[in-house]
């Protein structure tokens, strides 16, 4: 339906991978036995007090720097209550009004805010739905709880369920190099919410948003938008309103369904929490949390385009993919070979093509294709030393063998065939061979030449340039 | 046995260091005479023989009474709540390690008002505590069962914590003497959450010498308390037997002008002054025009605090559970049964004051009162050393006086709020007997001294002066052997 803009905005909780919890000495923990790393601190005995981890500050610092957030010269921790088992003191020491970090922008989009957080306990209900209506029982397992987040809010700038997977992305790929979290969604350490409304296309104004929980992948993440999209408009085709609420996302039927009101609508009473001092960074804090700051992604990108003459497309991928980025990286600081553009071509193209098809898993640094071989590959197909066929041969034995690109192209016979006799006696013989496309051609249909294309390179077993051979068959057909 | 009882904490350690006293034979005295236990100060006493770790140290061989609101490891520890019956810490509290660490031995732990709330120890859920000089009158709250302990000479010292009053209010009603130190100084960890911006532990004693003595090994910065800072350079009594040089104000609002101080408190606080006065102290009139709203601003701030700090009672991981069909239901029955009345209106106050809309208006309004009050003494102490009042307006009051009306029950804490709210620390010192209004025996009267934060050392110093001057031995009929 046309005519209804989509808004959308992102919450995203961050667990930060510090090595113990946000308020107590417990350490942190992925599939250890249940409640094994508890204390009396994080069971929220009475009496006892949280105390804030240093790490966990200076790692928030570091996510609010990588996303140009301005650092609050102080901030405060407030008590957000509410009853539910799994939070033990039946409030979450969160930050209310005076957040660790306030603006900042990522790839275009504007961020709100990122502050710092504990994360809830683990509720496992036993029954048959997997969530607590219906479930005989629930349990807690509270070696989650008190895990120290990172929470990201962004303005609501996301135009389509689409872009918002993408920058959800970028995102996960500046968090991923500043090593301060696995971001890794099925595991939950990446945990991304999405407030979503429609409107009149060209109003300023926002819409009644509903609030999408638990689409633990980038798929589900554009899925459960785009679900949530369509049954906005069709309400509001059909002259009913939206209604304020949090719709929890199925994966196994991408189906979305209200959390009852009665889980979710609280007035959580915000009040700084008295056991806590405010938090004001110290310039060392600051200083650690900027050293050895990665290029963010978007930069990167930026750079590769702009500086390199990469594309966009490749760009994107190397600045996305720390691993490919640095592979590529690696390639332009060899002494010689093809330009930046022809060399994240085939790295990004031809590369990550083969090793995916090799192994899913294999990183490309650790390939018996080095980043060297690769771009001196790149240099001999832009100077048409071999053609881009043979390159690709060529590629392919690199990544089976390793080795060095001239050495393939001379041991396999792979030079380039061009200008010579040679060529032109391989054109005539295919013009002879296809009759029929060569009076086509003749015709002025120049469609047809693909099957003569086809039987040169055929003969030259890809060593021809493609380019080349087809002006060579139009100037023998009279259409040069 | 009588003899060992009187005895000052000090003055016993002293004979324990020079073997003239066995610490053995001391601790089975505390422990004889707590057994009995007849104005229920104890909610646990040591048994005989209890295990207990280091005996060197400062405090060797002292028998140490605590309030049931600290949490040690392994015994009892219910804050006077039936919610938390049968609750044995996994940890101890880092006042209990202090003690322990130089030596003091765990005596018992002592009753109180429920989860600290009140100013007579009648909201105990383990029954009221009776006052050692009048069983028919209250030993004040909240810290009522270790004032009570005390003056009754079931336990030679104890340590309590003080929100609103809770130290100060019940030693001046049992005539012993109690400090609230600075917030801060004392950490707060293991000590459970009532108001937490307000709470601190303080020491309960027989005179001032054994309370600098307690607060000197109470008092440090933990890195288990984000909020302690410790007292720098301790504690240190220069035992100066004057007041020269010593300027005291008497805040118009907390004595000259308040009202319901009882006559007999009056007469009793007259006295005092004009002992300042021929100690060499100055005395003049001052005023904490914002003091009068105290009660206000406190009964806003620590419900709201409270509120939030006792949602962890939930049935869910400890204390007591009522089952039900449903979690809002186990949640709700367990939190009905478990809570005393005084309790469950403050939980709704506090409630009330945080809810959207009314945060402002209640929480926020307090909380600019809370300062207002704070930079009240700020311009009292450029002009003062300490500022003095009355500790309560009147004596202790009968059992059951109060009970059903909460506003007078909160003006029993109408002249040690303002401190706390301002975060300074402040004594009690018992400074003569009168009769309360309408005639009856004799009760203790205490003597309140505050001063600027982390001004503990010259407070206690003026308080021995004081305490010299007055000479105050009088102790309950019925204790006397
Ligand atoms: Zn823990």
């Amino acid at each position: 339906m046309s005519g209804l803009e989509a808004v959308i905005g992102l919450e995203i909780h961050v667990q930060l991978a510090t090595r113990t919890k946000m308020f107590c000495g417990c350490e942190l923990s992925f599939g250890d036995h249940a409640n094994v790393h508890t204390c009396p601190i994080c069971l929220a005995h009475p009496g006892t007090l949280p105390v804030t981890n240093e790490r966990a500050v200076i790692y928030g610092l570091r996510i609010a720097a990588a996303l140009g957030c301005e650092v609050a010269p102080r901030s405060i921790f407030h008590r957000k209550n509410y009853f539910y088992p799994d939070s033990p003191k039946a409030y979450q020491i969160s930050q209310y009004d005076f957040p660790l970090a306030g603006p900042g922008e990522l790839g275009g989009i504007r961020v709100h805010r990122a502050h710092l957080e504990e994360d809830a306990a683990k509720l496992i209900h036993v029954g048959e739905s997997g969530r607590i209506h219906g479930s005989g029982a629930s349990l807690v397992d509270f070696n989650r709880g008190g895990t120290p987040l990172v929470e990201i809010v962004t303005e609501p700038d996301l135009r389509s369920a689409a872009e918002a997977r993408e920058w959800a992305q970028l995102l996960r790929a500046t968090l991923r190099q500043l090593d301060v979290s696995n971001v890794n969604m099925e595991e939950g350490s990446l945990r991304v919410d999405a407030n979503v409304s429609v409107r009149p296309e060209g109003s300023g104004e926002l819409g009644t948003k509903s609030e999408l929980k638990n689409m633990n992948s980038f798929r589900f993440l554009e899925r459960g938008i785009e679900a949530e999209l369509e049954r906005q408009r069709e309400l509001i085709a059909a002259g009913e309103e939206v209604q304020q609420e949090t719709l929890h996302f199925d994966p196994s039927d991408g189906s979305l369904t209200p959390l009852r009101s009665k889980e979710y609508s609280h007035d959580y009473r915000y009040f700084p929490e008295p056991d806590l001092v405010p938090m004001v960074p110290t310039e060392e804090m600051l200083e650690e949390a900027r050293r050895d700051l990665p290029e963010p992604p978007a930069a990167r990108r930026e750079r590769y385009v702009s500086e390199l003459g990469v594309s966009e497309g490749a760009a994107a991928t190397l600045a996305f993919e720390p691993a490919y980025g640095e592979y590529f990286e690696r390639a332009m600081g060899a002494p010689g070979g093809g330009s930046a553009a022809a060399t994240a071509i085939w790295v990004t193209g031809e590369l990550v093509g083969s090793l995916r098809q090799a192994d899913a898993e294999e990183e490309p640094l650790a390939s018996k294709a080095t980043p060297e071989a690769v771009r001196a590959l790149a240099g001999l197909v832009e100077e048409k030393k071999i053609s881009n066929g043979a390159g690709k041969q060529v590629l392919a034995a690199l990544v089976a063998e390793g080795g060095d690109p001239a050495a393939i192209v001379e041991r396999d016979g792979l030079g380039q065939i061009s200008g010579s006799g040679e060529l032109e006696a391989i054109v005539d013989r295919a013009i002879e061979a296809e009759p029929e496309a060569a009076d086509e051609v003749r015709k002025g249909n120049p469609k047809a030449i693909g099957r003569i294309v086809g039987a040169v390179m055929k003969e030259s077993k890809g060593r021809a340039d493609g380019d080349g051979v087809q002006k060579l068959i139009l100037e023998r057909l009279g259409q040069g | 046995m009588g003899e060992l009882l009187e005895l000052t904490a000090s003055e016993a350690i002293e004979r324990i260091r020079k073997r003239e006293l066995s610490d053995d034979e001391y601790f089975e005295a505390y422990r004889e005479a707590a057994a009995g236990d007849p104005l229920n100060a104890y909610l646990w006493l040591a048994p005989e023989n209890h295990e207990q770790g280091n005996r060197e140290g400062p405090l060797a061989g002292a028998p140490v009474a605590v309030k049931d609101i600290f949490c040690t490891e392994g015994v009892l520890t219910t804050a006077g709540s039936r919610i938390l019956e049968g609750y044995r810490p996994p940890y101890t509290a880092t006042a209990v390690r202090r003690l322990s660490g130089q030596g003091a031995r765990l005596l018992g732990k002592t009753n109180m008002d429920e989860f600290a709330m009140g100013s007579s120890n009648e909201n105990s859920g383990y029954g009221a505590v009776l006052n050692p000089w009048d069983p028919g009158r209250v030993p004040g709250g909240s810290s009522g069962g270790s004032a009570a302990a005390v003056a009754g000479q079931m336990a030679p010292w104890a340590i309590g914590t003080d929100t609103g009053g809770s130290i100060r209010q019940p030693a001046a009603l049992c005539g012993i003497v109690g400090m609230k130190p600075t917030y801060g100084a004392v950490s707060r960890y293991g000590m459970i959450a009532f108001a937490s911006s307000l709470d601190q532990c303080g020491p309960l004693t027989r005179d001032v010498t054994d309370a600098a003595l307690l607060l000197s090994a109470l008092e440090g910065r933990d890195p288990h308390d984000s909020t302690s800072v410790g007292i720098e350079g301790g504690i240190k009594l220069s035992g100066r037997e004057d007041l020269k040089g010593l300027r005291f104000g008497i805040p118009r609002e907390l004595a000259v002008d308040a009202e319901g101080i009882e006559a007999g408190v009056q007469e009793v606080f007259d006295r005092t002054v004009a002992l300042i006065e021929g100690l060499g102290g100055e005395v003049d009139e001052c005023e904490l025009p914002h003091s009068p709203h105290g009660i206000s601003a406190y009964y806003v701030l620590a419900p709201a605090e409270a509120s939030a700090n006792l949602a962890r009672y939930d049935g869910v991981r400890y204390g007591i559970r009522e089952p039900s069909e449903d979690l809002v239901g186990m949640y709700e029955r367990t939190r009905a049964e478990g809570f005393g009345d005084e309790v469950k209106r403050r939980i709704m106050l506090g409630t009330y004051a945080l809810s959207s809309g009314f945060y402002d208006a209640y929480y926020g309004q307090a909380q600019r009162v809370r300062t207002r009050i704070a930079e009240d003494f700020d311009a009292a102490f450029e002009r003062f050393d300490f500022v003095i009042t009355p500790t309560s307006p009147s004596v202790a009051f009968e059992l059951g006086a109060r009970t059903d009306d909460p506003l007078a029950m909160y003006m029993s804490d109408y002249c040690t709020v303002p401190m706390p709210l301002a975060g300074i620390p402040a004594i009690s010192i018992p400074a003569g007997l009168a009769e309360p209004d309408g005639g009856g025996p004799e009760l203790p009267v205490g003597f309140q001294i505050a001063g600027p934060a982390f001004s503990e050392s010259g407070i206690l110093d003026a308080a021995y002066a004081l305490e010299r001057a007055i000479g105050f031995d009088a102790v309950p009929e019925r204790v006397s052997r």
